[in-house]
């Protein structure tokens, strides 16, 4: 906690899929997926001791095959969903499927970190997102704030939308659309947005955005060409509610307002490659976290866009007189978009980055060569935006 | 000496100069004086005055008043021998008898003229006698003689004074004869129209005709008076309001007016409206030249006839008006003004019409001729009539003017630069079509510079006519200073630097899509055009204007270094933007080749695959599109047989996946730790990074970009066995032709490098080719 060393974790394979727990709100943990061919994948469960700075990880065989993408259930901390590739009859077919952790492994019951040379145990199937019959799964996301029940998966051209059922061991599909054109479309990843009663989904495709109705299943907006080339992630403001940022190979994050789908609001270009992850922190909006392939991770304060462009409002009777004086001087001074820090940690391509969904203040970033790296927000930033 | 002196008396003139012969003529006198004086008893003032000469008291003095012959002869019988007493006796004897003699003699002589004398007095006695009887008669006559006259003025008395009175009564009756006859006289006048006698007339009968009007005849004729007189102003004035005649004419009634004592302030207004009559028509007529349906005159014919009709008479109108309302002081100025001002905006207004008519023309030598002539012939009037500010006015129309005028001509070179760059997409374009050499792009440079430069040179030539030393209005302060500076300078030449980078730079900020449209070819262009800029042309043109317009240094100006960086700027977002587009195609060239394959179920390569034929090729291309517009540069030294060295090197030892983290002991694959030292030790490489100015930094940058592309879709996939020899294979290819383009060519190698070992973990059975059959294959293709 003294110093803002980056905590780094190297996994033995390479890795694309990293994500907080997110019904986890206590302990910060990340579950991060490999990918290996040759080898067994596993499932990393990494704890993160954040007094005493270490890692504590658990390991989960997942033999299905290597990972893609992993989401992790808002309600029931057990619950995950996996991308994975299988490979049958010289094909390469990517699936999804929901699993449980084995009950002894589960967070909370942190008894047995230890024993690592004891077999690793598996993760519990429950359910397959369906036949793959839509083609390959690309992503699948959770319903926000919801029981954990609701699921979408983008495969091909198609936005699924399923039902859990019986403790998500069952996958009732609810609905369907599909994403008609010329050419082969291609869903490359998709995010639910946590506003408007979790009725809408964003999708990218090939350089295009579009955002979903989930009760209807039809398009409601759409940003053509929103990036040069093609998008790679998208994540909405979780305090505004038209707010959403994509990511793509142009090397840019672009800021959008969907009710203006014509200009970006804002656009970064600070990366020097493709830009592969963007994540808004959960708490304070201002902060936006990006994952390239050159290999950094670059924090940026958006604040001029931020659902507090004035910095913290802060209730005037909970301040003593001395306290007071701080967000008045802060906010003489207008606020400045500008680039917090950058993460030069890893080597290899940065694919995944999320922050962690306990403490809003830590972050952890994954590169191809399967190295985690958690850092933390920079402390003098941290207390700037609190006080 | 000083005794004279002081005898000589008061009346004895300049005495304090006794010395020289004027001195002895006084002494004689005095002796004369002296005897006369002794004569006369007056000798006391003499006797204390000369002690020095003979005493006149002296007793022995024969001659002296005190003479005492006792005395004398005592003192001769005593001193005297008798010898000398008789001499002495002898000579008293001669002196004696000659005394005598002349005493007879002038006896005599006063005598006869005495008895004379006494005979002229008896003569006078009788003459004066009888003068005395006539003087008697004389007076008494001289009395009868003034009776008489008494008598005869008594008699005359009366009849004088009736014909004095007579007199008085003509010259009166002659003045009531004028009066009584004005009315007609005036009648007879006004018929003649000669009203100036008329009006004089009026005049001198006017004070008379006031002071008697409580006399009934007189009243009449001052009614009569007044009302001839109202019918002669009415005349006058209508003579005045028809207007035919000219301005003199119309001066001269309102002078008439003014001395028939007319209101003046009613005819300043009458006269101003008169002459707003006759200016609203010449303004009117203008306008009738502005309309849009007949062909409008040249602009230099309409400021003539503007400045000739208009100006022209407003010119006679206000000296006419000075001439005759002086007297109206500052108020009738003012009112002057405020007309002058009226009608001058009226006529600005229809002149800026018509120079807003001229502004899409291009002549700028008749606009420049048609304006100085406005400006010229407006400062006559400008003098005269200060404070109605037309000259102020004209000044700022001819510089509102000239503002537009530089915009315009702004926007000319702007098009004409945007002209010059669509003849050259258009040649980009043709030769793909025709298949044949067209323009190189060289020329393509050399005829866009050479175009935007003789059109900035003509633009300086053609704005140059608005300060030449002949026009009227190019010694203002405006058009030596700011003009200069801020519009020429400024606004002109470094407004369309600034626009032409802004231009050029705005093909770079269109998103990948849409640049894509703007041909690779043009934005390399444009990038040596803006490198050219910011080298040499820049500081040219800027050096020519500033020549050309002697621009002064009360306003601060762009420096040269501002505007070259600027250019220099630009021409760098170009070229990087440049690298990015064709990066971009030869990467999409690669991911395609890399997603639409089936990698697992491919078969043993043969060949390279045409796609990266493709690519090097591409690359060829490029890199002799870029030799032409840029040099060589400078790469690091290079090994003698690099293609080879390094491929062997990865083919061999390297498909055990060099990606086990060296911190992971319970790694399951073989750690090359030479590798992961290697690449510890590079640097890392910016993909999409500013590019230097030589054609291998530009090539290195697209190459970059491509290997890139490549890797991350390599890791995207799955490989089978074939499939990963397949990648060894291209890659092998792309070793060999693509090293020589780049500054360092170990970059390529480690770009490589890593694409393979990328496919080779990628693949779940790697089972590298031979490096000998890769080599086979790839020199085979």
């Amino acid at each position: 906690m003294e110093d803002d060393a980056p905590v780094i974790y190297g996994l033995e394979f390479q890795a694309r899929a990293l994500t907080p727990q997110t019904a986890e709100t206590d302990a910060i943990r990340f579950l991060v997926g490999t990918q290996s061919l040759k080898y067994d994948n596993q499932i990393h469960i990494i704890d993160f001791d954040d007094e005493n700075n270490v890692i504590n990880k658990n390991v989960l065989l997942h033999q299905a095959g290597e990972i893609w993408h992993v989401s992790a259930s808002p309600a029931d901390k057990g619950v995950l969903a996996t991308c994975y590739n299988k490979t049958a009859d010289g094909k390469v077919v990517t699936c999804a499927a929901v699993w449980r952790m084995p009950a002894e492994l589960e967070p909370g019951g942190h008894e047995s970190p230890e024993d690592a040379a004891s077999p690793a145990h598996a993760l519990e199937l429950l359910c397959h997102l369906g036949p793959a019959a839509h083609g390959s799964t690309a992503c699948v996301a959770w319903e926000p704030a919801g029981d954990g029940k609701r699921v979408i998966s983008l495969a091909d051209n198609h936005i699924l939308l399923w039902d859990l059922q019986e403790s998500s061991s069952q996958a009732v599909l609810a609905s369907s659309a599909s994403l008609e054109g010329k050419g082969q479309l291609k869903f490359t990843t998709g995010r639910w947005s946590p506003h408007h009663n979790c009725t809408q989904v964003a999708t990218a495709n090939d350089t295009a955005v579009r955002g979903w109705d989930t009760r209807t299943m039809s398009q409601i907006y759409c940003i053509e060409s929103a990036h040069g080339q093609l998008v790679r992630d998208l994540d909405f403001n979780p305090n505004k509610q038209y707010y959403l940022a994509s990511c793509g190979d142009d090397c840019r994050v672009k800021f959008w307002d969907t009710r203006n789908v014509t200009e970006p609001i804002k656009t970064l270009e600070e990366h020097s490659h493709w830009v592969w992850s963007v994540r808004y922190n959960h708490s304070h909006d201002q902060l936006v976290l990006t994952g390239s392939s050159d290999s950094r991770v670059i924090l940026s304060n958006m604040v001029s866009i931020s659902s507090e462009p004035f910095g913290h409002l802060v209730d005037d009777d909970d301040l003593s007189d001395q306290e007071e004086r701080r967000p008045e001087e802060k906010s003489q001074e207008p606020p400045q978009d500008s680039v917090i820090a950058t993460y030069e940690e890893h080597e290899d391509s940065v694919y995944a980055v999320d922050w962690s969904s306990a403490d809003p203040w830590l972050f952890a970033s994954l590169s191809y060569d399967g190295r985690l790296v958690i850092n933390r927000v920079p402390r003098a930033l941290k207390y700037h935006i609190l006080l | 000496m000083a005794a004279a002196a002081a005898g000589r008396g008061p009346g004895s003139g300049p005495g304090d100069s006794p010395e020289g012969p004027e001195a002895e003529a006084p002494e004689r006198r005095r002796k004369a004086h002296g005897m006369l004086k002794l004569y006369y008893g007056l000798s006391e003032v003499e006797a204390a005055g000369r002690p020095a000469g003979p005493d006149p008291l002296d007793p022995i003095d024969l001659n002296g008043a005190h003479f005492d012959p006792e005395v004398y002869l005592d003192k001769l019988r005593r001193e005297c021998p008798l010898a000398q007493l008789m001499d002495s006796e002898t000579d008293m004897v001669r002196q004696i008898r000659a005394l005598d003699s002349d005493m007879q003699t002038l006896v005599y002589e006063n005598y006869n003229k005495f008895i004379s004398a006494t005979d002229t007095i008896r003569k006078m006695k009788n003459d004066f006698r009888k003068m005395e009887d006539e003087m008697d008669r004389l007076a008494t006559n001289m009395a009868v003689i003034t009776d008489f006259s008494a008598r005869i003025s008594a008699t005359l008395q009366d009849r004088h004074e009736r014909i004095t009175k007579l007199a008085g009564v003509h010259a009166l009756l002659r003045k009531l004869q004028f009066l009584f006859e004005l009315p007609s006289r005036l009648t007879k006048c006004v018929e003649l129209g000669a009203y100036g006698q008329a009006v004089r007339y009026q005049g001198r009968a006017r004070a008379v005709l006031q002071q008697y009007q409580h006399l009934p005849s007189f009243r009449a004729i001052q009614d009569d008076c007044q009302v001839i007189t109202a019918r002669l102003a009415q005349q006058l004035r209508q003579r005045f309001r028809e207007g035919g005649s000219g301005a003199p004419e119309q001066a001269e009634c309102v002078e008439l007016l003014l001395a028939l004592g007319e209101p003046a302030e009613e005819l300043c207004e009458e006269f101003l409206a008169h002459g707003r009559g006759r200016l609203e028509e010449e303004l009117r007529s203008l306008e009738a030249e502005l309309g849009p349906s007949p062909p409008a005159p040249d602009v230099l014919e309409f400021t003539d006839r503007g400045g000739s009709g208009f100006v022209g008479g407003l010119c006679q109108v206000a000296a006419a008006y000075q001439e005759l309302f002086a007297a109206q002081g500052p108020a009738g100025a003012e009112k002057l003004a405020a007309f002058a001002r009226e009608l001058g905006s009226r006529y600005f207004a229809l002149v800026e019409r018509r120079l807003a008519q001229e502004q899409g023309g291009s002549d700028n030598s008749l606009l420049v001729r048609a304006l100085d002539r406005f400006h010229r012939r407006l400062r006559a009037p400008g003098a005269l009539l200060a404070a109605a500010g037309l000259a102020e006015a004209a000044t700022g129309i001819v510089e509102r003017v000239a503002r537009e005028r530089l915009g315009q001509h702004l926007q000319g070179l702007q098009s004409a630069f945007l002209g010059c760059l669509t003849d050259v997409r258009q040649a980009l374009a043709a030769p793909r079509v025709a298949g044949k050499e067209g323009p190189g792009l060289a020329e393509l440079l050399a005829n866009v510079a050479s175009s935007t430069l003789s059109h900035i040179k003509a633009s300086l030539a053609s704005v140059h006519l608005f300060t030449a030393k002949e026009v009227s209005f190019s010694n203002k302060p405006y058009f030596r200073g700011e003009f200069c500076s801020q519009g020429v300078r400024e606004s002109l030449i470094v407004g369309f630097i600034r626009s032409m980078c802004q231009t050029a730079q705005n093909f770079c900020d269109s998103p990948g899509e849409k640049g894509g449209a703007t041909p690779p070819a043009l934005l390399l262009l444009l990038s040596r055009l803006c490198l050219d800029y910011e080298t040499a042309t820049i500081s040219y043109i800027l050096t020519l204007t500033d020549e050309q317009f002697l621009v002064q240094d009360q306003f601060p100006v762009t420096p040269v270094s501002t505007l070259c960086a600027e250019a220099r700027e630009t021409a760098r977002r170009l070229l990087t933007h440049y690298v990015k587009v064709q990066g971009l195609v030869i990467s999409q060239m690669l991911r395609k080749s890399v997603e639409t394959r089936d990698w697992l179920s491919t078969l043993e390569p043969r060949n390279v695959r045409a796609v990266m034929k493709r690519v090097v090729e591409d690359t060829t291309a490029i890199d002799v599109q870029v030799g032409l517009l840029y040099e060589e540069g400078v790469r690091k030294a290079q090994s003698s047989d690099s293609s080879k060295r390094t491929f062997s090197v990865y083919s061999s030892s390297r498909q055990q996946g060099r990606y086990a983290p060296s911190y992971t002991p319970s790694a399951p694959m073989d750690t090359n730790l030479l590798s992961n030292i290697q690449k510890l030790f590079s640097e890392r490489i910016d993909v999409f990074s500013p590019v230097e100015f030589n054609k291998v930094s530009v090539l290195t940058g697209i190459i970059k970009i491509s290997l890139k592309t490549l890797l991350e879709c390599v890791r995207l996939r799955t490989f089978g066995r074939f499939g990963l020899q397949q990648v060894q294979v291209d890659c092998h290819f792309l070793q060999l032709y693509l090293w020589r383009f780049v500054a360092d060519e170990e970059l390529v190698h480690l770009l490589l490098d890593e694409v393979v070992a990328s496919a080779a973990l990628r693949c779940p059975d790697p089972v590298p080719m031979e490096p000998s059959v890769v080599e086979v294959i790839c020199e085979r293709g």
